[in-house]
């Protein structure tokens, strides 16, 4: 199992869950984040006040996939996520030791 | 030990009042009733005395200036504590709200104890006098003059929407300093400034011994001679434009000088926690600047009318003019922007309103919109200080525009009223720009000088008494919790 954690642009949040649910992807995890990389941050004017914002709101979308379904799934997310402008986002990967479902105690893929 | 000092003379400034009222009332009232002292706005104008008995108002006056008052006093609660409140980080956003209500209650029982007697009765040209101390002798039956003669409103009514004017304009004066200020600190100042600076303009400005005194020229010349000082000068200020921002702006800046600087400023970011709540602020006085303007006709009348279209237009003009000038010089048209440039307009068509033609109001509109826009740019970095919510730029720029504007535009050439001579009843033929522009800079210094000495004076004396401001740590904390352990915002 895999754990996809993908930073996108907030606005692109609906197109990725639609994209990933289109999969067959059963449930994911979404937090809203700031942070900054190639696109830097913006500026801000309050009548005379010039302020330098360093962080850009950023939406983190965090999936866990069989292993089988990894590639079709970064495939899906890519292809959602595009704008082709600097900002877009980016996706990660690690693999994921064990998954518990809560309520029924099942282990790994079945509790997916 | 010097925290209870500072609490004991902050609750004995405000108790002060409440005690006095207890103990002395009574022996004043009948004092005051048996005296026949010409109080301005009262009943016992000259006239009276050959016209038949008491007047009796006008209903449909009565009705607007009571419904005036009111839109007055939603100016200041909510109004500016939501527009300041969207403004400040929202650590702040209760104090702010807070020092709003506070002093505007505050002004208020001042009003009725001795603001209303020394701003608005006959006294010298700079003081009223003290006939109507505790509002002595003032009953349902009181009535107050007008600008026409023979129409008389309750004098009560003209007392609670002169006491909202006085109200909003200390609470204009806390934007200069928020986020630092100590509490106790706001409202000793108030108390002073509303007693040193507000009567004593107020009185200059607005009070003489109302139209019915004007029977023939020697009769005006004299009445004239009771009226405040700049009155008197022919200063034009139809609702407040030297009185309630000039003053209000300039004890804004001395505080921000005296004060000093917020801790970080210039280093940290102090973005506007909502924008949101400020354009809501922004929208609600300029509803209730309809009130401010039009209810200082007094009169529900052709002059109300036009005050109120001048309120509209000017105030459009402006928010066009702001953002234009934001657009072309800075890249964006804001939100505060526009909300700021409502407000410019509305300060600087405040003298204007009932004096100028709707074209004219237009102009001023669209002249204070840009000049406010370089008030709290250009101007702001010259002067170098944390007039933190631009109460300077805002209010004293476009309050000077408005006073001068007001002097070009009241001219009957240039679609203005001109001004009404009471003695020939009948507008005044000459109308002299140059002349009249001059007197209503001479309006605007004095403002300017006796607002800022009587400022300094105060924070001076508050700085001794209790001290201005905060510690740093506090400051940084956020004053709604150190200052009145709550937080506006769970997370």
């Amino acid at each position: 199992m895999k754990l996809i954690i993908t930073i996108i642009k907030p606005f692109k949040l609906d197109e990725v869950r639609e994209a990933l649910a289109g999969i067959g992807v059963s449930g994911i995890t979404v937090t809203e984040v700031k942070g900054f990389g190639r696109q830097k941050g913006h500026t801000e004017l309050y009548r005379g006040a010039e302020y330098v914002v360093d962080f850009l709101p950023k939406v983190r979308v965090e999936v866990v996939v069989s292993d089988d379904m990894v590639d079709r799934a970064i495939e899906v997310i890519e292809a959602a996520a595009r704008t082709g402008k600097i900002g877009d986002g980016k996706i990660f990967v690690t693999p994921v030791e064990q998954v518990v479902r809560i309520r029924t105690g099942e282990t790994g893929a079945a509790a997916l | 030990m010097k925290h209870w000092i500072n609490k004991l003379i902050v609750a004995s400034a405000l108790l002060f009042s409440l005690g006095v009222a207890t103990l002395v009332p009574n022996s004043l009232v009948y004092a005051a009733d048996d005296k026949a002292t010409p109080v301005a706005v009262a009943s016992a104008a000259p006239a009276a005395a050959e016209a038949p008995a008491v007047p009796v108002p006008n209903k449909g006056d009565t009705a607007w200036l009571l419904v005036c008052t009111a839109l007055v006093i939603m100016m200041t609660v909510p109004a500016l504590g939501l527009f300041y409140g969207g403004l400040v980080r929202k650590k702040n956003m209760l104090s702010v709200l807070m020092q709003c209500l506070v002093v505007f209650s505050l002004i208020m029982v001042l009003w009725a104890i001795y603001g209303y007697s020394i701003a608005f009765t006959e006294g010298n040209a700079f003081f009223g006098g003290f006939d109507r101390l505790f509002l002595a002798g003032i009953t349902p039956e009181s009535v107050a003059a007008t600008f026409s003669k023979g129409v008389y409103v309750p004098e009560l009514a003209y007392m609670v929407f002169q006491a909202a004017f006085a109200a909003i304009t200390v609470c204009l004066i806390v934007g200069a300093f928020v986020e630092r200020i100590k509490f106790s600190a706001v409202l000793l100042f108030a108390v002073l400034w509303f007693t040193f600076s507000y009567l004593p303009v107020a009185h200059m400005v607005w009070f003489w011994p109302g139209p019915d005194a004007f029977t023939d020229a020697a009769a005006g010349e004299k009445a004239l001679a009771t009226a405040g000082w700049l009155f008197q000068m022919g200063a034009l200020d139809f609702a407040g434009g030297t009185v309630v921002h000039i003053n209000a702006a300039v004890a804004g800046l001395v505080g921000a000088y005296v004060v000093g600087k917020r801790v970080g400023y210039g280093r940290e970011p102090f973005k506007p926690h909502s924008l949101t709540l400020t354009m809501v602020g922004a929208s609600l006085l300029w509803v209730g600047w309809f009130g401010f303007n039009a209810g200082s006709a007094l009169e529900a009348s052709g002059s109300a009318a036009l005050a109120f279209a001048n309120t509209l237009m000017a105030t459009a003009a402006a928010v066009l003019s702001w953002i234009l000038a934001e657009w072309t010089l800075k890249g964006k048209p804001s939100m505060l922007g526009a909300a700021s440039g409502a407000v410019a307009g509305l300060v600087a068509v405040t003298p204007a309103a009932g004096f100028v033609g709707i074209m004219g109001a237009l102009i001023i509109g669209l002249i204070a919109g840009v000049l406010c826009f370089w008030g709290v740019t250009g101007l702001k970095k010259m002067l170098k200080v944390d007039d933190s919510l631009d109460v300077f730029g805002v209010h004293g720029v476009g309050g000077v525009t408005g006073a001068i504007l007001t002097g070009v535009f009241c001219s009957p050439s240039l679609g203005g009223t001109g001004i009404y001579d009471y003695v020939a009843n009948a507008v005044a033929p000459d109308y002299d720009i140059a002349a009249q522009v001059l007197i209503q800079l001479q309006a605007v210094a004095t403002t300017i000088v006796w607002s800022g000495v009587v400022a300094f004076i105060c924070y001076k004396v508050v700085d001794i008494l209790v001290g201005l401001r905060v510690t740093e740590e506090e400051e940084r904390e956020g004053l709604d919790i150190t200052s009145h352990g709550e937080t506006a915002y769970e997370m």
